[in-house]
């Protein structure tokens, strides 16, 4: 449930954060208005607490993915929710590269596509596994929420076969293994990170 | 890659009229740069800043063209107006008769192709390698790998760092960083490498080999090199001619030797201060003597001492060397026996050197 909310999360939230940074003022495709109407959006969606959003969003889950409730279905409301947070880190990555690197590359005769794919991504990837990290626990945390309104997994575990039949063991070793998933997400991520990033000697 | 330097009869060869004599000064060519009304102005909060005003210059193919002046002056701006990673506000700038800020996004990606750039603060991609670094233009050209490693090869010999090819550019020093850069601006055989404070961040040692370097890619592959720098010391060493830039308007400009001769804008004589001003008083009558690049550099005072057998007494000496020649002035203590001074005027006006006495207020 989490690594496939996060993979569509960050199909829709990478494209997302890309356009925001290269939309920038003095940036490469440099379009002011429209990076102030799509940040507008995008905070708007982010500021909608998860739960709440979970709910706005019964009809429309229902609707795409057949059933409003359920591990698979959950990943909707999440994705939803997650993108918008996504687009953020991403554009905080990217703002992240060196501005000369950019201008270095513009001033070599690259096309934007080829400044986005060859330069600023690829320059941006320590701090996007860092972000993804983050993310993940993130997700991780909404599905433990969205638990309780009827999708599945560990938190569903936790809460209905746990603390709603009150077998606290059940309850413990539940949120213990979310908690280790945390930790393992946190770990490997920076490990991954830090191998990744050639910048330190 | 075989670059060939264009010689005086090539150049000639574009002409319709006859060569007459092949020794006959050179007839101005179109310039390769070309800098018109060039003003560029910058909004801020509570005002505006005239970045560039009204520039006006050429740069000839084969030049090594230097533009200095304080922080502020406009260097950058400028510079990067010529690639059009600025765009000013006011102005044209042709690059081989072609109006930049005319062109189509397409027609400015290819001429951005034939104009290398590297930087002060290097701009290297930091998570790939050297070979990867200087392989980035070939691979936005479509050229194939194989090819494209081979030319990287070339270049890295160029610049004297084959062994770094697999290294990442956090693992190197500045010196080798921007001749990385200098590499990778090579790659796409540009016909022009600009340099923006390319030496700035670099100590004096280093400084000095990377202007070694680029004098000899200048040299071997008539690549013509502007640079911008606030440090005379750049265009002293590699530079044939300068423009000083002072708060945006281009103040002086002309061959390196005439400017520094004959600075006339205040500017000027505030980066060079080379010829100490007229009013510098002697503690007590003095001889001054005059090196105005005539004479050659040899140890003119003790062949001095030799010939004519005097005391000479250095009072002071403010001596520069440009180009193999030397310039400044030098106070020698004026000799009260008047046979002697007489010999030592008659021996340096010999030597071709200005003489004259400088009297005690």
């Amino acid at each position: 449930m989490t690594l496939w909310s996060g993979l569509f999360s960050y199909l829709l939230g990478l494209p997302l954060g890309v356009l925001l940074t290269i939309t920038k003022r003095d940036n490469i495709l440099a379009a002011p208005t429209f990076n102030a109407v799509l940040g507008a959006i995008i905070n708007f969606l982010r500021s909608i607490p998860f739960i709440i959003l979970l709910a706005m969003l019964f009809p429309v889950t229902r609707a795409v993915m057949g059933s409003a409730i359920g591990t698979r279905s959950i990943i909707f409301p999440l994705v939803m929710s997650a993108f918008p947070y996504v687009a953020r880190m991403v554009e905080g990555s990217l703002e992240e590269v060196d501005r000369g690197i950019l201008e270095a590359a513009q001033s070599m005769g690259s096309t934007n596509n080829q400044i986005i794919f060859k330069v600023l991504l690829p320059e941006a990837v320590p701090s996007l596994v860092n972000g993804a990290a983050i993310v993940m626990t993130t997700i991780l945390a909404y599905t433990a929420m969205a638990s309780a309104a009827g999708g599945g997994g560990l938190g569903a575990l936790a809460i209905t076969k746990g603390y709603q039949s009150r077998k606290f063991e059940v309850l413990y070793s539940a949120s213990i293994v979310l908690v280790l998933l945390v930790q393992l997400i946190s770990v490997s991520g920076t490990r991954l990170t830090r191998r990744l990033d050639h910048r330190k000697k | 890659m075989t670059e060939h330097t264009p010689t005086p009869v090539d150049i000639f060869d574009n002409f319709d009229h006859p060569v007459i004599n092949p020794n006959a000064p050179i007839v101005p060519q179109r310039a390769q740069i070309e800098i018109r009304n060039l003003s560029k102005v910058y909004t801020i909060p509570g005002g505006e800043v005239q970045a560039l005003d009204k520039i006006n210059l050429s740069i000839q193919k084969g030049d090594i063209y230097g533009i200095i002046g304080m922080s502020g002056a406009g260097k950058s701006t400028l510079i990067r107006c010529l690639n059009r990673l600025d765009t000013p506000t006011e102005g044209q700038v042709f690059i081989d008769g072609k109006n930049i800020l005319a062109m189509s996004p397409q027609e400015l990606r290819q001429t951005r192709r034939r104009m290398g750039m590297i930087f002060q603060q290097f701009n290297l991609l930091m998570q790939k390698t050297v070979a990867r670094n200087v392989r980035y233009p070939l691979e936005i050209a479509g050229i194939p790998a194989r090819e494209a490693n081979r030319r990287v090869k070339e270049l890295l010999e160029i610049v004297g760092l084959e062994e770094k090819a697999s290294a990442y550019p956090s693992q190197l020093s500045g010196g080798q960083k921007q001749r990385v850069a200098i590499a990778r601006a090579l790659a796409s055989n540009p016909d022009m490498l600009l340099c923006d404070e390319a030496t700035s961040a670099l100590d004096p040692m280093t400084t000095q080999s990377i202007l070694e370097l680029l004098q000899e890619i200048n040299r071997t592959m008539g690549i013509t090199v502007v640079l911008i720098t606030h440090e005379m010391a750049v265009i002293r060493q590699i530079c044939n001619k300068v423009a000083i830039l002072d708060f945006g308007k281009l103040v002086e400009e002309g061959t390196v030797d005439s400017v520094f001769l004959h600075t006339k804008s205040a500017a000027g004589r505030r980066l060079f201060g080379i010829l100490p001003q007229e009013d510098i008083t002697p503690p007590q009558p003095a001889l001054r003597i005059v090196f105005d690049g005539e004479a050659a550099a040899q140890p003119i005072i003790s062949r001095l001492v030799k010939e004519c057998g005097a005391d000479v007494n250095i009072l002071s000496a403010d001596m520069r060397q440009l180009s193999q020649k030397v310039y400044g002035q030098m106070l020698i203590q004026r000799p009260e026996d008047i046979q002697e001074q007489k010999r030592i005027v008659d021996y340096l006006a010999k030597e071709g050197l200005t003489v004259e006495e400088v009297h005690l207020p």
